[in-house]
């Protein structure tokens, strides 16, 4: 039995198509996804995002504690700030990718995968048993208190202010909504409820998540569809959040990332915080961080044997779809992990992994598709960049 | 609510045909397409090609799958609907019409008497 939304019925009434995505039953287009995808490009578009999972950490231990699970340096977090990060296990390889924020000082709130929620938890169990201030901190798995939207394009600061009003009460202090930093979170008044909003978003547009109360959430789905609609704000399903997300080339658990995947290769790197001292896999990281300055050492055995790279397709093709063998030349080099026909591109685009030596922009490359070959390129990412 | 085109023959896989003498052309249905939506690209079979009744000949694809087309005939392929190849957009907007896919030469025209009537394929999809 698919597990369900808040907004589950919402979906229903506006004729959605659902599917199965990480055991929940998701709206995955209302219209188009075309549609839905430019609404979000050039005007704005609303996402449920509820399906994802969230877990609270607080207490004195809870940095130290943080900065040992995860990539990142969470002392960079003063409150009311969050951070993409990585959650590695000891061989570098990635078990989540997630958004760490700081609420107050010693509280902090993970929003995390929702196909990873249960291997997350576990793993985050076993850390805190081997964790030496255990008794400081307190861990919980707060995934099911909470529903979530993301309403995201340059018009949605024109109207959000409208539907959550006033200050924020905890968190980043600031005066309306959209006063709010990239990357910053708040705690505002909605109706009688309490949400917290970040500026924060996976499709590459100004925008804002939201999370709350289920009951908080529906209504504030649908005030927000209400005041949103002049200025073109859409639905827009778990489609259209892939189109946008891969011509941005933000990686998704599964595709791009994976237990048999660092952050080094998959390109997220930067997310990687060396300095601050010892974490779960930081000794295969450091090495191959330092594998990508020279290329005699890629060859060792913790060197960068693969690289995420971004494509457009050269040739008149279809689509690039996930599992697609890439090829230079006669030679097999890898896989495509993520593909589509970019709406905004209108051309084939996609990333995938191959070796290192392949992995500058310009290098020409082929896909297969149904055993015929077609000329690609690999480009710099972001593929679709803002005018 | 789906057109389903009464002088047509439908295919349980949401394939119309309409046969004119010895030739048959295919398309996808209102119905199919609709379930696809946003339709990028559309692959057809060599002019020539024979095809047997139930093969998979033609792929298209929208943003988010592909999808194989299958003839419910047997025969050869005789001609391409280029214009369809060069934008697939046609088979969301016009399925019966700019949106066809090929032509076939009928191998086996008693065949079509196994294909659904406008009526039983409207039941099919539950209209």
């Amino acid at each position: 039995m698919l597990k369900r939304t808040a907004l589950f019925s919402a979906h229903q009434k506006l004729g959605a198509k659902l599917i199965d995505f990480g055991g929940w039953e998701m709206p995955v287009q209302y219209t188009s996804i075309i549609d839905e995808h430019l609404a979000v490009r050039n005007a704005a578009g609303i996402f449920d995002i509820s399906h994802m999972g969230e877990v609270t950490v607080s207490g004195a231990a809870a940095a130290e504690f943080l900065n040992q699970l995860l990539t990142n340096d969470i002392k960079k977090l003063t409150p009311g700030l969050g951070q993409y990060t990585l959650m590695c296990n000891e061989r570098g390889t990635v078990i989540d990718d997630l958004y760490a924020y700081r609420l107050c000082g010693d509280v902090y709130f993970l929003i995390i995968n929702a196909s990873r929620v249960e291997a997350d938890v576990v793993w985050m169990k076993s850390q805190w048993e081997k964790f030496p201030r255990r008794s400081e901190l307190t861990l919980t798995d707060a995934s099911h208190n909470y529903a979530a939207v993301a309403v995201q394009g340059p018009r949605v600061k024109d109207f959000i202010n409208d539907v959550i009003p006033g200050a924020s009460i905890s968190a980043m202090r600031v005066a309306r909504v959209t006063d709010l930093k990239k990357n910053e979170i708040g705690g505002f008044k909605f109706e009688n409820h309490s949400v917290l909003v970040s500026r924060t978003g996976y499709t590459g547009e100004d925008g804002f998540e939201i999370v709350g109360s289920d009951e908080s959430i529906r209504h504030l789905w649908d005030k927000l569809l209400t005041v949103g609609a002049p200025f073109g704000l859409k639905p827009a399903g778990l489609g259209a959040r892939d189109t946008l997300r891969t011509e941005v080339c933000y990686p998704l658990y599964g595709h791009e990332l994976d237990e048999e995947t660092t952050p080094i290769e998959a390109g997220v790197g930067f997310f990687v915080s060396l300095d601050k001292g010892e974490f779960n896999g930081r000794a295969v990281l450091a090495e191959q961080k330092a594998s990508l300055r020279s290329e005699a050492s890629a060859r060792q055995a913790n060197g960068v044997k693969k690289k995420c790279v971004a494509f457009k397709m050269t040739d008149k093709s279809a689509p690039p779809r996930p599992h697609y063998k890439i090829f230079s030349g006669e030679k097999e080099i890898g896989e495509v992990v993520s593909g589509t026909q970019s709406p905004s591109l209108n051309l084939g685009i996609g990333m995938g992994y191959v070796p290192p030596e392949f992995a500058k922009p310009d290098t020409k490359l082929e896909i297969e598709i149904r055993g015929k070959r077609f000329a690609a390129v690999v480009v710099k990412k972001p593929i679709y960049k803002k005018r | 609510m789906s057109n389903i085109l009464s002088d047509l023959k439908y295919a349980k896989s949401h394939e119309w045909v309409r046969v004119s003498g010895d030739i048959a052309t295919l398309g996808i249905t209102d119905h199919a397409q609709a379930e696809l939506t946003d339709i990028v690209f559309v692959e057809l079979p060599a002019v020539g090609r024979q095809v047997k009744a139930g093969e998979a000949c033609a792929v298209v694809e929208s943003v988010k799958t592909a999808s194989d087309i299958y003839s419910p005939v047997s025969g050869e392929i005789v001609a391409l609907n280029q214009p369809v190849t060069d934008n697939p957009a046609l088979v969301n907007t016009e399925p019966y019409a700019g949106g066809w896919f090929f032509k076939i030469k009928l191998s086996h025209p008693a065949e079509l008497n196994a294909l659904l009537s406008p009526e039983d394929y409207k039941k099919q999809i539950g209209g």
